[in-house]
């Protein structure tokens, strides 16, 4: 009953207005008792009721309305029988809270959605909460704001659904009974609290390679909404900006097949995504503050993305762009893709200088030998450079990586 | 939300602190409570005796068992707790993260499941 994207296609803009609404309502019933479980299963109620409703009486004018109304009438029964009774936990300000002034007119809004006030943002917020497993988060989120059955969840994850269930089980009973609040952090908390919400949302993209239809898709959709409803936070917009330059560079490209960066063919990029990048990177831009990770890695995207405009990559760009980002964000991936960076600009005696001085960090990171290897073959070095590229094919867990790696060996 | 903040520390005994320590210790823990009073949201606060004058008591084996020292031997010990009601996690968790031992050890902050009021019960006991 749940409006996942696991039904037959062709029916994208119905599934995706479905999926928002299930968020959307999800986010509504959870708030008002904390308790995401039991806001999932009225709404299922509410879905089963609908489908057996409207072939029979015609869709509702607003059906968000309708289903809001219907499970809401059937959390009020779960909440006040006697079952329920010592469990549940009223909180201020819900729609239904008799003591609040915040109550919803709720004929009012069955006749118009856009007064369905929408608490997505504070369900994000509560799915990365520090209190939730973080190997919990992302899946929560597929499930509760996107709508994925947990089975669904389990197979982007390659664990067994009942290993699954049992995760997101877990975190909602603890989200519950440690009384996680829905709400949206305060600018002081922001900084703190932002960031499990993101790399959450940035970790959906790299469940799959990036294909259309993908959950690069479903990333991106998230860091939208999650950066127009916070509006003046940069780092979200930048977080947007890159999940969407890269799925522009990835689509229409088969999942079996890798071809790195400067191999591929502009004009195999998807333009319209890219302009939507870009717009969405001006939007980042534009807030004040220092540009953080996501806008500077969004930001290296674009320029990478620019090639299609010049015919050339700006290599200088690339490297001040990578300095910054280092210093913000000294992760090793960061810090190899800088090291590559000033072997590029600088000759790749600078880069392997920049790469040892990573030390033993690299010794298993599959980037990193790449890299070498690639500096190693410049440097007119091809036996070790052969060595590396082999080295580098161990340590690639994805198959079509591996192959272009050996490819490789045998053309150095 | 009823919740209790547990401090986990390790056990230093006055002379191994000194006297300078002790006063700080001492006066940052009125401060918090202090704190806590002032915005409604104390309800009770122990400090505990150190380990060494703690006796254990279990009948769980089937026999009577008294015996000295803690429940568990371990470098940090239970050394004190606060009850607080506010209203969320959020909110336990900014005060726990005020509390003076999180500088030097560990604070736990766990939800009540139900309490007493005058003798009684104020639910019925419902696990998550």
């Amino acid at each position: 009953v749940r409006p996942g994207p696991g039904s037959p296609a062709g029916h994208e803009a119905a599934e995706r207005a479905a999926r928002t609404s299930y968020g959307r309502l999800v986010a509504l019933l959870s708030a008002s008792t904390g308790d995401v479980a039991l806001a999932e299963d009225v709404l299922a109620d509410a879905f089963e009721r609908a489908l057996r409703s409207w072939p029979v009486t015609g869709v509702p004018a607003n059906p968000e309305g309708w289903l809001l109304t219907v499970a809401r009438n059937r959390l009020r029964d779960v909440l006040t029988s006697a079952a329920r009774r010592h469990a549940s936990r009223r909180r201020p300000g819900a729609p239904w809270d008799d003591s609040g002034a915040q109550v919803v007119d709720v004929e009012a809004l069955a006749e118009d959605r856009d007064r369905i006030p929408d608490r997505r943002l504070e369900l994000l917020f509560v799915c990365a909460h520090p209190a939730v497993d973080p190997a919990a988060r992302t899946p929560l989120m597929l499930q509760t704001v996107l709508g994925y059955e947990a089975s669904q969840v389990a197979g982007a994850f390659a664990v067994s659904p009942s290993a699954m269930a049992q995760r997101l089980v877990r975190a909602k009973r603890r989200i519950r009974g440690a009384g996680v609040p829905f709400r949206v952090p305060t600018r002081a908390e922001m900084p703190e609290r932002l960031l499990p919400v993101m790399e959450a949302v940035y970790a959906v993209s790299a469940i799959e390679a990036p294909t259309p239809g993908s959950m690069a898709g479903e990333a991106r959709w998230l860091a939208v909404l999650l950066a127009s409803l916070l509006e003046t936070e940069p780092e979200p917009w930048g977080l947007a900006a890159l999940l969407t330059l890269n799925q522009a560079r990835s689509s229409g490209r088969p999942a079996d097949l890798y071809v790195p960066l400067d191999e591929q063919d502009p004009r195999e990029w998807d333009a319209t995504l890219v302009a939507e990048g870009e717009a969405l990177l001006r939007r980042a831009a534009s807030l004040p503050g220092p540009p953080g990770r996501f806008q500077l890695e969004a930001a290296i995207s674009s320029v990478h993305c620019d090639r299609a405009r010049t015919g050339a990559t700006d290599a200088t760009a690339l490297l001040t762009l990578y300095a910054a980002l280092v210093d913000v964000a000294p992760t090793l991936g960061g810090r190899v893709a800088h090291a590559a960076s000033l072997g590029r600009v600088e000759g790749p005696e600078v880069g392997l200088e920049a790469l040892d001085r990573l030390g033993t960090s690299t010794r298993d990171h599959q980037a990193a030998w790449a890299t070498r290897a690639e500096l190693l073959t410049r440097a007119g070095r091809g036996a070790e450079a052969a060595e590396a590229y082999r080295t580098a094919a161990r340590l690639a867990p994805d198959p079509a990586v591996r192959r272009w790696l050996l490819d490789r060996v045998r053309r150095t | 939300m009823r919740y209790t903040l547990l401090m986990h520390y390790p056990e230093m005994t006055a002379e191994e602190l000194g006297p300078e320590m002790l006063a700080e210790g001492m006066a940052a823990f009125a401060a918090y409570t202090k704190a806590l009073q002032e915005a409604g949201a104390l309800v009770s606060a122990e400090v505990l005796q150190p380990s060494q004058l703690t006796t254990t008591v279990s009948f769980a084996t089937g026999e009577l068992v008294v015996q000295d020292g803690p429940f568990a031997d371990t470098k940090e010990q239970l050394g004190g707790t606060v009850v607080i009601d506010v209203g969320d996690l959020d909110e336990a968790l900014s005060w726990a993260k005020q509390a003076p031992p999180v500088h030097y050890g560990v604070v736990e902050v766990r939800p009540s499941a139900t309490h007493t009021v005058a003798g009684e019960w104020t639910t019925h006991l419902t696990y998550e």
